[in-house]
Parts: C-alpha cells; sequence; structure tokens
C-alpha cells in the first residue's frame, strides 16, 4: 500500500514541478477551445445545433484527458532511458504494484488536466446544464484517465527509446481524438466513418461527458460507463502483463 | 568463511548468442570482489542474473542464501546496486530519492529517516540533501546512489563499474567509503571495472571473465604470477588477448532485447 503511495506521489510531484510541461499541455486544448468554438460557432449555430462552445467543450476534456494519461502511461520510456526504471525493478515489490501505483499517478494528472480544461472552458463560455451532474462527469474522468494511462504504459513496454513516440501519437492517438465525436456531432455521419467511431474508446468517453455536462447522449450513459470499464479492465491487464515481461 | 554468493554453472543463452557460458564461483562473506572482462564479456549479464534481472537459462545461484529466480524478494532485500548508468530521478531532491528507496524496502519511517541522515552524511551530501537531483555533479550522484544503495542494510553491494568517468578525488572517496563500510558492517561488496589500478588496489579477490567464460580467479597476485607479468594490466591482456571487441552495436542489442520480448522472455 505504502509503496503505491509513494509511487503516486512520485508522478504527481514531478508534474506540479513541471511547470512548462503544465502550461505546455493546457496550451493546446485551450487553442482548440478557442478557434474552433468561437471559430464554428456561427455555421454550427446556424445549423439548427445550438452553441458550439458547449457542444466542444466536453471533447476538449476528452482530449486534455487522453493526450496527458497517453503521455503519463508513456513516461515509463523515460525512466527507462534514464534508468530509474531499474531502481523500481530490483526493489523488493511485486510489478503489480509498481504498475498500480504508476497508472493511479498518471490517472490522476489527466484527471487533474481534465478538470482544468472543464475550468478554462467555463471561461469561454461553457456552461453546464446541471452542476449536480459534475461530480459524476469527474468520476468518468478517472475511468478515461485511468483507461489511456494503463494504454500507455502498455504501449511504452513495447518500446525502447523515445523514437516510437511521435508514430504511436500520429497512428494511435491522433486518429482516436479525431474519429471519437470530441468535434463532431455522431448524429448524421457517412456510415464508414460512423462505425470506425463505434470502435473507438474514446467516443464513449466524450458522449459520456456530454450526457453529463449538456444532456446530450448517442450510446446512452450505461452503454458509455459499461464500455469504458470493460475496455479499462483491458488495458490494465494487457498493461500489467506487459509491464511484467519488461527487461532492462 | 560462509559464501555469500555461489553459482554454479551458470549460463545465459540469447538465441544464438552465449552471453555468460557455464560459469561457476563463490565469493566469501565480506569480500570484497572484483569481476573484470572486456566489453562485451558476460559481466552486466551475469549480474543482471545475480540481481533478479533476467533469468538463467539453467545453473544455479544462491545469493545469501536464496535463489533469484525462485525467491526474488528475500534476494532483494539481501543486496544493493550501484548501476553503470546513473539510475536517481532528476526531478526528485537528494532527500527525496532516498525516501522513495526507503519506502519501496519497507524501511519503517522512524529507522527511515535515521539512516537516511547518516548515510547523507556518510557521503557528505547531507546539506545539499533538498537540492534537486538534476543540479548535482556526475560525482555527486554516485555518492548519492552509493548511500541509498546501502540504506536497507544489504549483505552484499553490488557496483557496475561505479567509477566510470569520475576524477580521482572522487573514485578515492567513494572507495573509501566502500571500504570503511566494508569493514565496520562486513557488507561483501561486488564491483566491475576497466581500471585495472582500481582493481588491484581494492579487490581482495578477482575473477576475469572473456567471452562469457572466467578464464581466471585469485588474488591480483597470484593472477600476476599465474601469467608472469609484472602489473595486473598486463596478465589482463595476456589471459584475455590483444584484440579490441566489436562491442554489439546499440541495433542488435534493441533487436536482442525485441525478440527477447517477442518470445516471452522474463519479467
Amino acid at each position: 500500500m505504502k509503496t503505491i503511495y509513494i509511487l503516486w506521489i512520485r508522478q504527481l510531484k514531478r508534474y506540479v514541478r513541471s511547470k512548462s510541461r503544465m502550461i505546455g499541455s493546457l496550451a493546446q486544448p485551450l487553442l482548440f477551445l478557442v478557434s474552433l468554438g468561437y471559430g464554428f460557432g456561427h455555421v454550427f449555430e446556424q445549423a439548427g445545433q445550438g452553441s458550439y462552445i458547449n457542444f466542444l467543450a466536453p471533447g476538449i476534456i476528452a482530449m486534455s484527458i487522453i493526450f496527458s494519461a497517453i503521455f503519463m502511461g508513456m513516461e515509463i520510456i523515460w525512466d527507462r532511458q534514464f534508468g530509474f526504471l531499474k531502481e523500481t525493478l530490483v526493489a523488493p515489490v511485486s510489478r503489480m504494484n509498481i504498475m498500480i501505483g504508476r497508472t493511479l499517478g498518471g490517472a490522476t494528472v489527466a484527471t487533474m488536466q481534465g478538470i482544468i480544461v472543464f475550468l478554462i472552458s467555463m471561461i469561454a463560455g461553457f456552461t453546464p446544464y446541471n452542476c449536480a451532474l459534475v461530480p459524476f462527469a469527474i468520476l468518468v474522468m478517472v475511468l478515461v484517465s485511468v483507461m489511456f494511462t494503463a494504454f500507455g504504459t502498455m504501449v511504452a513496454s513495447f518500446l525502447d527509446d523515445m523514437h516510437g513516440f511521435q508514430m504511436i501519437m500520429n497512428f494511435l492517438v491522433m486518429p482516436m481524438f479525431f474519429m471519437s465525436g470530441a468535434l463532431f456531432p455522431f448524429e448524421g455521419l457517412p456510415p464508414a466513418i460512423a462505425t470506425i467511431a463505434k470502435f473507438d474508446p474514446l467516443s464513449y468517453g466524450v458522449d459520456a461527458f456530454r450526457t453529463l455536462l449538456i444532456n446530450q447522449s448517442h450510446f446512452g450513459l450505461g452503454i458509455d460507463v459499461l464500455v469504458l470499464s470493460v475496455i479499462t479492465f483491458i488495458f490494465l491487464s494487457l498493461g500489467s502483463y506487459f509491464f511484467s515481461k519488461i527487461q532492462i | 568463511m560462509q559464501n555469500i554468493i555461489e553459482v554454479k554453472n551458470l549460463t545465459k543463452k540469447f538465441k544464438d548468442l552465449t552471453a555468460v557460458d557455464n560459469i561457476s564461483f563463490d565469493i566469501k562473506k565480506g569480500e570484497i570482489f572484483g569481476f573484470l572482462g572486456p566489453n562485451g564479456a558476460g559481466k552486466s549479464t551475469t549480474i543482471k542474473m545475480l540481481t533478479t534481472l533476467l533469468n538463467p537459462t539453467s545453473g544455479e545461484i544462491s545469493l545469501n542464501g536464496h535463489n533469484p529466480v525462485y525467491e526474488a524478494n528475500e534476494v532483494r532485500h539481501s543486496f544493493g546496486i550501484v548501476f553503470q548508468d546513473p539510475s536517481l530521478d532528476d526531478e526528485l531532491t537528494a532527500y527525496e530519492n532516498m525516501e522513495f528507496h526507503g519506502v519501496l524496502y519497507g524501511i519503517p519511517k522512524k529507522l527511515r529517516r535515521q539512516k537516511i541522515e547518516e548515510l547523507l552524511n556518510f557521503v557528505e551530501l547531507w546539506d545539499r540533501r533538498d537540492s534537486f537531483v538534476k543540479q548535482y555533479s556526475g560525482g555527486m550522484k554516485r555518492r548519492l546512489e552509493i548511500a541509498r544503495g546501502l540504506m536497507h542494510s544489504p549483505k552484499i553491494l553490488f557496483l557496475d563499474e561505479p567509477t566510470l568517468g569520475l576524477d580521482p578525488q572522487t573514485r578515492n572517496h567513494m572507495w573509501k567509503y566502500l571500504r570503511d563500510h566494508n569493514k565496520s558492517e562486513g557488507i561483501t561488496v561486488f564491483f566491475t571495472t576497466h581500471y585495472m589500478e582500481e582493481a588491484e588496489r581494492n579487490a581482495q579477490r578477482i575473477a576475469i571473465i572473456d567471452h562469457g567464460k572466467i578464464v581466471a580467479t585469485g588474488t591480483s597476485e597470484e593472477l600476476k604470477k599465474q601469467t608472469n607479468k609484472n602489473s595486473l594490466e598486463d596478465a589482463f591482456l595476456e589471459l584475455t588477448g590483444n584484440t579490441i571487441r566489436e562491442e554489439e552495436g546499440s541495433s542488435l542489442d534493441k533487436i536482442r532485447t525485441m525478440r527477447r520480448r517477442w518470445t516471452g522472455g522474463r519479467k
């Protein structure tokens, strides 16, 4: 238990201390929110869909979570390059506990990012329809954060250095974000795109956020939470398995 | 005297390559043991097997009476290690790095605080305990790693080329700490180095490994006598030959790692 705690607190300390990283990771969602939110707002409204900022904000929250969670999971590559991973691997602690501590730490950071982006989007003009549901939205943020941190850990177990990182971003993370419906409604999509979106785990996170924050649902909250939980479980299991196979 | 490390017929194969080939040796409790060999001879692979990071293909290891394969946790409590490359968290302070280690090794809070102070004083870093490790010089990092490695009062300390890139002052200081600790606590020291002079000065017994096989063991005097040479360096060259070893390029290393992972190696 204490070992999980120390691994968790380490991730938090590292996050809070690198101000540049914190600011950098907030700049991107802010840019999306302002440029797309205000840029397309007029067109969106004319199409009779209501406020685009309101529609977009849950998607941008999902975006900041997926990016920071995967990044936190993949931090193992750094630890491996800078040698710190070895220190944890020769310690009398099971790999399972190391994995749990790291994942919780990364997920906490990603959730914090999500909450900060939520607050920023409120300044930009976003209003959740029912404040009492915000805590539930935060619970879903935790679930999505755990899911993608575990995913990042899993991917990182295959990579020896940072060269692969860009490829993962371009071929896995970016498609997951753009196909998730974070930026557009699921209704009226061409069938091919709609099918891809259905297989994108982030879609269910975005949908759950929309359900809880602006009362717009596509799959239904029950399905969202079920799919997210199952996939989180799968990623966690695979992540621990591959992490336990890491060799220095 | 009792043997704290016993290695019998230890072999490690990576597909087409035999990194460690049927080696056997014993190390006595409280001994300072030097493990020498050219690049790629199998030193690091042997250390990884002794320290539970790698499973042997065949052969047996007993470390403080425990088997690293089946009793990994007991073995991990028995040794401390200073790796070839630094393994500290740069974003944490020296104190936090020590604290992290102490918690991982399950040292109770009171004893932990006391040990951290004692050991940071021992390596003369107590005044800099709240500096971030990224502000430390190479020598300071090494000293911190030694303090960290000693924190859980291990019976054995492994040092993999601990003095690489350090100036003679730091090297001397470092070995002074280690010899002091060896005398006062009776800790066994197992180290690898490329500096023959360092091995001669500090090791009570030396083993020379080449192409995965141990080619000689003994005190530095015995090795010199055995080869009829005046210096350990000449004896070493006599035993291992003059050719420069092509260390496997990092790309090949990487492929091996990938291969191992895909074929389901071990933790």
